[in-house]
């Protein structure tokens, strides 16, 4: 065991490595970020295409693996479009903000366990500091300037538009991000991110009833309404769909990206697919247990978490919810504005509030003795019984019946036909419709498709 | 700890916390006065932006990493954010005039501004004198964030409250101002909305569009029912109804 608990650093190992070790870590970092884009792009219009029955780009490389480097390329040589009304150095600068933004969170997030590196024993992540969190929380907040500031600066109507629905949809989700982080914090009692991911390696062990019941380590599953709440937020922070309304194509064009091209216009993309990474491997660190194997894997291999090994559970825990970000865009409609806001202000918050209510009670009452807690919390359950039992219910009126409803119609009103009216069908219709053969077309392999 | 918070903790001022804060002081000072130079008010609001962010590096260097964090998250990441949503709606080209509309209001505002430094400054002194500073090991013994959270949470709760409820009714008072809604009584649905529509007295199908069987196309031209009467549905309220003289509806030779 003590083997095992070596590899966890702490913030003590931070700040001790070479200079090249650090030069290493970051380009790792921001290569991955690019590798990421490249590949994340092509993984969604894969799985999309799939979702929606049809083959996706299969035809640039191996199953279609360079279709977003062709794509790029093509991007680079297109010519880049300056408006006459944009404000120049601003509409410049957004979207380096943009990717500045999203790049910089990963150098906070654990990739893996301590390694030895050429000799060096050096944690893999770039860095931890004691607030890691708000580290990302600040990127987070930070990355949406180039939004709003190219949605501005571009000098016309529909940008604008995205760049304002932009701003009120960061400031509603971030308080619930933020509020939904709060359970993490105070259930690891730290907010470096290498500390909360060792605060979920092992779950407590909670006594009901003289049997000790080992509760699983995952904050995911011990703080889960937390959790949900959390992936709803960065789904909004991330401008993915179905909460894409700066970008809102059926209504805005292209949204705050209008009048973007060329390469200022492959920045946007870039940051977003690296805001959909960064925030995947941020609900991995915080939730998923990070770069530790999932629960069954551990019990029989005990090595599973040291060395190398514990990037391959990262990346699949960040595949895994890079795909639900896609399966999300994949099957739900883009939600109305006011319904989003309504969803952020009058669900989410109150729920997490309440949520950091009970918690706090929880973990308050956690040293108390068994009888008392047991007491405690009958009591608040009865409280919530009663409540639920006791909440007046609003019963719905006794519809009135047809013939009561056209009997109260006031004088005069407009005529209505018959209740009892049946339409003979017209004998000059020919009944030719129903007897046709079923269409026999058997379905190509994806391969022969373009 | 990060290596530079140590070396700040332990009271020297290492090669790396000079170097950021040379290149950080002059960017925050023109971020301070681009800040008021700037005439449009968008690029104003992004010059604080910068200084705030130098100014959240700063407290980094100083071993106070929540409180840098903070003045990133909420001062550049939530209240910026606020301005930059209102200079929006404001518009785009909203920019300073320099023509002074007070006489005197400049030299008037330099002297009360720098009067207001002066007072602070003064009070600051006077408060702080005779305090012996802690030092900063002793304040982060227990760690940065948990030394603040403590003194939060015992010493100044009483003050946070009081300011978090301040807060709360400034922004209670506000939405009270500007919300207005309806009664739940007044808000109609769709059904009732339908019979509202076909009750009595109310023609239910679409008004007739204004110059239908009219001699002009014009909006205030009122439209012509088939019985030859003019119809005052036609036209919106606030144009007074009338018909076109002959000579103005004659042709204007731009068909030639």
């Amino acid at each position: 065991m003590t083997v095992l608990l070596a590899q966890d650093p702490t913030l003590a190992d931070f700040g001790r490595d070479p200079w090249w070790l650090v030069l290493g870590k970051i380009l790792f970092a921001f290569v991955f970020g690019l590798l990421a884009t490249l590949l994340g792009v092509w993984f969604e219009r894969r799985v999309v295409g799939y979702m929606q029955v049809r083959p996706g780009p299969n035809q640039v490389g191996p199953f279609g693996l360079l279709q977003t480097l062709a794509d790029g390329l093509k991007m680079a040589f297109k010519e880049d479009i300056l408006p006459r009304a944009a404000d120049k150095v601003v509409y410049f600068f957004a979207p380096v903000i943009s990717v500045v933004c999203a790049v910089t969170a990963l150098s906070v997030i654990p990739f893996g366990p301590m390694v030895s590196i050429f000799g060096h024993r050096t944690p893999l992540q770039v860095t931890d500091v004691p607030v890691a969190v708000l580290v990302l929380l600040a990127c987070s907040s930070l990355a949406v300037y180039g939004i709003v500031l190219g949605g501005w600066a571009s000098g016309s109507t529909y940008p604008l538009l995205g760049g304002l629905r932009s701003t009120a949809q960061m400031i509603s989700y971030e308080v619930a991000m933020g509020l939904s982080i709060v359970a993490v914090f105070m259930t690891a009692g730290t907010m470096s991110t290498s500390g909360i991911v060792a605060a979920q390696a092992s779950g407590t062990q909670l006594s009901l009833g003289g049997v000790e019941v080992p509760a699983p380590g995952w904050y995911a599953i011990l703080l889960l309404p937390s959790f949900i709440i959390f992936f709803i937020a960065i789904v909004g922070e991330t401008n993915r769909a179905p909460f894409d309304l700066p970008e809102a194509e059926s209504e805005l064009v292209a949204g705050f990206m209008t009048e973007y091209s060329s390469l200022k216009f492959a920045l946007f993309m870039l940051s977003e697919y690296v805001a959909m990474v960064t925030m995947s491997a941020v609900t991995t660190t915080l939730f998923l247990g990070g770069w530790r194997a999932p629960a069954p894997i551990t019990t029989f291999w005990a090595g599973a978490n040291s060395g190398w090994w514990p990037m391959l559970w990262f990346f699949g825990k960040v595949l895994i919810l890079v795909f639900v970000f896609v399966w999300l865009r994949g099957t739900l409609p883009r939600l109305r504005y006011d319904q989003f806001m309504r969803l952020g202000w009058k669900v989410l918050l109150p729920i997490n509030l309440v949520w950091i209510l009970v918690l706090a009670g929880l973990r308050s009452i956690e040293d108390w003795q068994s009888r008392d807690r047991l007491l405690v919390t009958a009591i608040g359950a009865g409280v919530l019984l009663l409540a639920t039992i006791l909440w007046p219910s609003r019963q719905p009126k006794p519809k009135p019946t047809l013939q009561e409803q056209v009997d109260s119609r006031p004088p005069g009103s407009f005529p209505l036909p018959p209740m009892d009216l049946q339409v003979p069908p017209s004998p000059r219709t020919k009944r030719v419709v129903a007897e046709r053969e079923p269409a026999n077309i058997a379905a190509g392999s994806d391969s022969r498709e373009v | 700890m990060t290596t530079q918070t140590v070396l700040a903790a332990a009271g020297g001022v290492s090669g790396g916390e000079e170097v950021t804060f040379w290149i950080l002081a002059p960017l925050a000072l023109i971020g301070a006065i681009g800040m008021v130079w700037a005439r449009n008010a968008v690029h104003s609001a992004l010059w604080l932006v910068l200084t705030m962010l130098c100014l959240g590096v700063f407290y980094v260097l100083q071993a106070g990493p929540f409180i840098g964090m903070v003045q990133i998250i909420v001062y550049t990441g939530a209240i910026m954010m606020l301005f930059l949503f209102v200079l929006m709606l404001v518009g785009r080209d909203a920019s300073d005039s320099l023509i002074e509309t007070l006489r005197g209001q400049r030299i008037a505002a330099v002297v009360l501004g720098l009067g207001f430094a002066g007072l602070i400054g003064t009070g600051l002194r006077r408060a702080l004198d005779g305090t012996s500073a802690a030092g900063l090991e002793q304040a982060n013994a227990e760690g940065n964030v948990q030394g603040i959270a403590r003194l939060l949470f015992t010493k100044y709760v009483f003050a946070f409250e009081l300011t978090s409820a301040l807060l709360i009714t400034a922004a209670v008072g506000a939405m009270v101002l500007a919300h207005v809604e309806r009664r739940r009584e007044d808000r109609m649905d769709q059904v009732a909305t339908m019979k509202a529509r076909f009750r009595p007295g109310n023609y239910p199908g679409p008004k007739p569009g204004p110059g239908v069987f009219a001699t002009s196309s014009s909006v205030v031209t009122p439209a012509r029912l088939p019985d030859g009467r003019l119809s005052e549905r036609s036209t919106p309220e606030i144009l007074p109804v009338r018909e076109m003289t002959a000579e103005e509806t004659s042709l204007k030779g731009t068909d030639r």
